[in-house]
């Protein structure tokens, strides 16, 4: 669970006064929370932790790092079981 | 056995491990603090890569594996009652309690809820305002924001019908407990790279010097780990303790400021226990008095919680660094992750199922 993923940021909203964004982690799109990475901007990466960019990202470390979990499965034991949930937004 | 050819730079991964067997003379003790190095680390065999002086001790960093039992049992006598919808990450449900798991709960008719972060369980408060939702918030300082977020949204939104079972823990009291320690034998911290892309490492520079221990700030992928040995290794040959980042690409020294201001809003320190280890003064968080009301221990009163751990299990041994997995004389035969004895053996990020996934069954496997 101490894992975080990174994701690229195609939307940005704000939802009850909180700012939030669609993120695309490799193909899956998920809502996340950017309320602590305020000034990036749409096609940034950021490293995602339980729904929340923690952290920005250059491109060229994220799409690497993005590489190696899809090598290892590890996206679809992250995502794949977010998917299934059925409070995934 | 992993071999170098499956690095996503073989080369470079070559390059880092000769350095490290050049300058290596001495056996030198390293402590990766966070699960997921430790994960990383045997998913990818680096400890046997590595010159045989040098060991990588398994610190206690896998949130799961060190949430105090008390916290679980609370967990599921919450999870229990009737009108509660319990949400959780999906690594606590098959964590062992003093009789039963969360799994259990549910298939005597708990409605338990895995979720992917704390704001689904927000969602869900305010879809079922006639429930009561709790969410189990554990974790260190990287998910710790994440909780704190659902809390303050939930005061803002005025969600009466939602709670919090909060057990946070703080890597640097950690630390500087393992150097009080009088069986200590770390000699040099691999620091966790996402807690510090929270907090920064200005935690750091005094417990370097206090205890002259180098500390690096190091990543999760295989190469990120290789280059934190290396920079620690570099440091213990020369004498030196110095705090570093090896992970640049993600930490700065301040760390990320509007999630420190969210955290200092709604929590403050605590004295916290650690499962298999015990208390660590100052070591976790709680809900700060503003948001008290938000807090389900005090919420749902549970009290007369009787914890019983398991006789045979030697977590705490691991977790302090004491005994490798496969010593314990539990590990594999009457313990496994389908059937474990303790937390170390459910999270992915403890070191009994890392060691337990990728076939470590003896000290030369």
């Amino acid at each position: 669970m101490c894992l975080a993923i990174p994701g690229k940021v195609v939307d940005k909203f704000e939802t009850d006064g909180v700012q939030m964004g669609k993120i695309d982690f490799d193909g899956i799109t998920k809502t996340i929370c950017l309320a602590y990475v305020p000034d990036i901007r749409i096609g940034e990466y950021a490293l995602i932790h339980v729904g929340f960019a923690i952290e920005r990202l250059d491109e060229k470390s994220a799409l690497e790092t993005l590489e190696m979990f899809r090598e290892l499965g590890v996206l679809e034991e992250e995502l794949g079981a977010v998917q299934e949930s059925p409070l995934a937004v | 056995m992993k071999y170098v050819h499956e690095f996503r730079d073989p080369e470079l991964a070559n390059n880092i491990l000769s350095e490290i067997r050049a300058v290596a003379t001495r056996p030198w003790a390293i402590m990766e603090v966070c699960g997921g190095q430790t994960h990383s680390i045997i998913r990818h065999g680096i400890d046997q890569l590595l010159p045989e002086s040098i060991e990588l001790i398994h610190g206690p960093g896998c949130p799961v594996c060190v949430t105090p039992l008390d916290m679980i049992d609370k967990a599921l006598a919450i999870a229990a009652m009737p009108n509660v919808i319990f949400c959780s990450f999906g690594d606590m449900l098959r964590v062992p309690g003093s009789e039963k798991d969360l799994f259990r709960i549910k298939s005597e008719g708990g409605d338990i809820r895995t979720v992917y972060s704390p704001l689904d369980a927000l969602k869900i408060a305010r879809e079922n305002p006639e429930k009561e939702v709790v969410f189990f918030g554990i974790g260190f300082e990287t998910t710790a924001p994440a909780n704190a977020m659902a809390v303050f949204q939930a005061k803002q939104q005025n969600l009466k019908n939602f709670s919090m079972l909060v057990s946070h823990v703080l890597v640097p009291p950690a630390i500087q407990a393992i150097m009080e320690s009088p069986t200590n034998r770390v000699q040099a911290f691999l620091a966790a790279g996402h807690v510090c892309s929270v907090m920064g490492y200005t935690q750091y520079p005094p417990l370097v010097e206090k205890y002259k221990v180098p500390i690096v700030v190091t990543g999760f992928e295989p190469l990120d780990v290789l280059e934190g040995i290396r920079r620690v290794v570099v440091q213990l040959e020369n004498g030196r303790y110095e705090i570093d980042n090896a992970y640049k690409r993600v930490v700065n020294f301040d760390g990320n400021i509007p999630a420190q201001t969210m955290l200092a809003e709604v929590f403050q320190t605590t004295d916290s226990a650690w499962r298999g280890i015990g208390i660590i003064p100052q070591s976790g968080w709680r809900l700060s008095e503003k948001y008290r009301d938000f807090n389900a221990e005090t919420k749902f009163e549970v009290t007369g919680i009787n914890t019983v751990e398991s006789p045979l299990c030697r977590s705490g041994e691991v977790l302090q660094g004491m005994i490798k997995p496969h010593e314990c004389e539990c590990f594999g035969k009457n313990c496994t992750p389908r059937k474990p004895l303790g937390a170390t053996m459910v999270s992915s990020e403890g070191a009994c199922a890392a060691y337990y996934n990728y076939g470590r069954f003896t000290a030369s496997a």
